[in-house]
């Protein structure tokens, strides 16, 4: 037995209502292709948890689910005491979960500063002929959302391209910005699906920073897919393994680093290991 | 419309309205104050009026394609629902003032255009596109099958009553263009002050991408309505314009699915998401026929009949909407940018001192 897995990896009564997420016997399959299969375990407020695992192992599927975008067969997510069978997505951001992308979701056409504007979507109250009209309580709500953006836009170091059409930036830009679109709400629990992908080392180890910040400076819980080893060890708290929808290790870095399951299934050999360390 | 030509259309960031105040003033200036003194008739009835009900009915489709990204082939349907409600408001109801008569067709097409907005909440692009086709078939069926409508009357033509506005009447060429002109400044006052709103970027959100604008909450079921609403709410009351102001009879034929077409090139040709390319696109395809008869007239002579006019205007215009689509996805709006940056530029090597 692996020593990760000879605790008991999630006790729902106590685990789910205090942890930010918890997903609980979640199941999930496509006409016959098991994507999740029991999948269970709890992310505790603050910590930042990476899900690792070969392609088609059914980590987007995870967050396509704890988004609300894939309904389970079974199994139940909670997120801050509440328990969902399926998770409204209309909802999500008032439930304080924010989420990016695997491929770009920005708003091509908008500038980068009324995208990230847009995070804030959910909290607008004003109707549209008050927005048209630019009634007082109107005109205060978009001030605030703009002066909102703008601190995001400081805090990713965006303000140079604020006016630019997001989808006129370099990649790894676009991929700020839509870590700032998720971030302007401040949201509790933030899921990044690959916010790496296709990144230079230089792009990655800044991005480490700022999700690291985000953590330290917003308190925001963090759960994020990655595939890059090297970054996921020195940036997470805790790693889930997954494989063909199981989960198969939980625990800190040193722990999985370790785990032979893991390294039998993902890391490869342990040479392997210390060679992508370095990256 | 492709995702690249939307993509390609709003590369100039939304909150931007770069032709400036100054430039806006100027032509409200022209188009109040020195139109009306030297415009003739023909200029009022075959141009500027139809250019004002066109332009109207562009920037309505534009906020539901260009802005919302949802293709629609059935505006002209609106714009008749708009003009048959106002004829009806303005036969039955007669105590009523003209004013509240258009802003009521607007809310009666408004809510015909949200009843054929609802397959939008399923349907995507070229389906919905054929699905709004039914909007365009089903009113016109009705509007020639219901007696009721066109007053009963035998030719189904029926003309409409003289404007008049408060206690002023219009029945001058010029004070049907000032009419017009009224209607289109006010409404596009709002739609600037619309698509500059969080609603208006939630339009964009919503045709950019779906999913994300839900995941972050915007009530994407809600929004999607609203821009069937207010998109046919405007085009209903271009519709009005179009009968009361320009042709002042109302027919079904005159709702046709050619008409729904043209709007959509005015707003193909001029710039998807954009206001000043309804206007653009509305100026070429008013002006653009007259044009090429002139020009046809004056190169081929007797040759040049009304059939060769209208083949020749069918071909030139779709060699001219394929080049667009092709060439410029933007649109007129993008090359007038453009050659306005040239110019821009010019003046700032030259170090002459350049503002707006």
């Amino acid at each position: 037995m692996p020593a990760v897995l000879s605790e008991p990896l999630f006790s729902p009564a106590a685990g789910a209502v205090s942890s930010a997420l918890a997903v609980e016997a979640l199941s999930l399959s496509f006409g016959g292709v098991t994507a999740l299969s029991e999948v269970s375990f709890a992310v505790a407020p603050g910590e930042i948890r990476a899900v690792i695992g070969p392609n088609g192992a059914g980590k987007s599927s995870l967050l396509n689910v704890v988004s609300g975008l894939y309904r389970p067969d079974r199994g139940r997510v909670w997120l801050g005491g509440h328990s969902f069978a399926s998770v409204p997505t209309d909802r999500l951001a008032t439930l304080g979960v924010s989420r990016t992308f695997q491929n770009l979701a920005l708003f091509k056409g908008l500038s980068v500063l009324d995208n990230v504007a847009a995070g804030l979507s959910h909290r607008l109250r004003a109707g549209v002929f008050a927005q048209v009209i630019g009634l007082p309580a109107a005109r205060r709500e978009r001030a605030e959302g703009y002066a909102r953006a703008e601190e995001l836009l400081a805090f990713l170091h965006l303000d140079g391209v604020r006016d630019r059409p997001a989808g006129t930036l370099p990649y790894g830009m676009q991929k700020r910005v839509e870590l700032a679109r998720a971030l302007v709400a401040r949201p509790r629990l933030l899921l990044l699906d690959e916010p790496m992908a296709g990144m230079t080392l230089t792009e990655k180890r800044d991005l480490s920073g700022h999700i690291r910040a985000a953590r330290d400076d917003l308190g925001t819980t963090i759960v994020l897919i990655e595939h890059d080893v090297g970054v996921v060890m020195g940036l997470s708290d805790r790693i889930a393994v997954l494989d063909y929808g199981r989960l198969i290790a939980d625990g800190t870095p040193d722990e999985i680093r370790n785990d032979p399951v893991v390294i039998d299934a993902y890391l490869g050999v342990a040479h392997d290991l210390e060679a992508g360390e370095g990256i | 419309m492709t995702d690249l030509a939307l993509a390609k259309a709003t590369a100039s960031p939304a909150r931007r309205f770069s032709p400036a105040l100054p430039g806006i003033g100027l032509l409200l200036v022209v188009a109040y104050g020195i139109l009306p003194l030297v415009a003739n008739e023909y200029l009022f009835d075959a141009i500027l009026t139809p250019f004002l009900a066109l332009a109207l009915a562009g920037l309505g489709l534009n906020i539901l394609t260009g802005y919302a990204g949802q293709v629609s082939l059935g505006s002209s349907a609106f714009m008749a629902v708009g003009a048959y409600a106002a004829y009806n408001l303005a036969l039955r109801l007669p105590g009523v003032p003209f004013m509240i008569d258009i802003l009521l067709a607007g809310v009666v097409a408004a809510a015909v255009g949200l009843l054929f907005g609802l397959p939008s909440l399923r349907l995507r692009g070229f389906y919905l596109a054929v699905s709004t086709l039914a909007a365009q078939f089903f009113v016109q069926w009705v509007f020639n099958k219901v007696g009721w409508f066109s007053n009963n009357s035998p030719s189904g033509i029926v003309s409409v009553p003289t404007l008049s506005v408060v206690g002023i009447t219009l029945d001058s060429s010029a004070g049907r263009y000032l009419f017009a002109l009224t209607v289109v400044t006010a409404v596009t006052l709002a739609v600037w002050r619309l698509v500059e709103s969080p609603t208006g970027r939630a339009l964009v959100a919503l045709r950019d991408h779906e999913t994300a604008a839900r995941v972050i909450g915007i009530p994407v079921l809600r929004v999607k309505l609203l821009a069937f609403a207010v998109s046919s709410f405007i085009i209903g009351v271009a519709g009005v314009l179009w009968a009361f102001a320009y042709l002042r009879t109302v027919e079904p034929a005159g709702f046709n699915l050619d008409r729904s077409f043209q709007i959509l090139f005015i707003v193909i040709i001029g710039g998807l998401a954009s206001l000043r390319g309804a206007f653009l696109g509305a100026a070429l395809i008013v002006v653009f026929p007259l044009l090429l008869a002139r020009l046809g007239e004056a190169l081929l002579g007797g040759l040049f009949d009304s059939g060769v006019l209208e083949m020749s205007q069918r071909i030139v215009l779709g060699l001219l909407i394929v080049t667009f689509l092709i060439t410029e996805p933007a649109g007129l709006t993008a090359l007038l940018d453009r050659a306005w940056n040239r110019i821009a530029g010019r003046f700032r090597r030259t170090g002459l001192p350049i503002t707006g």
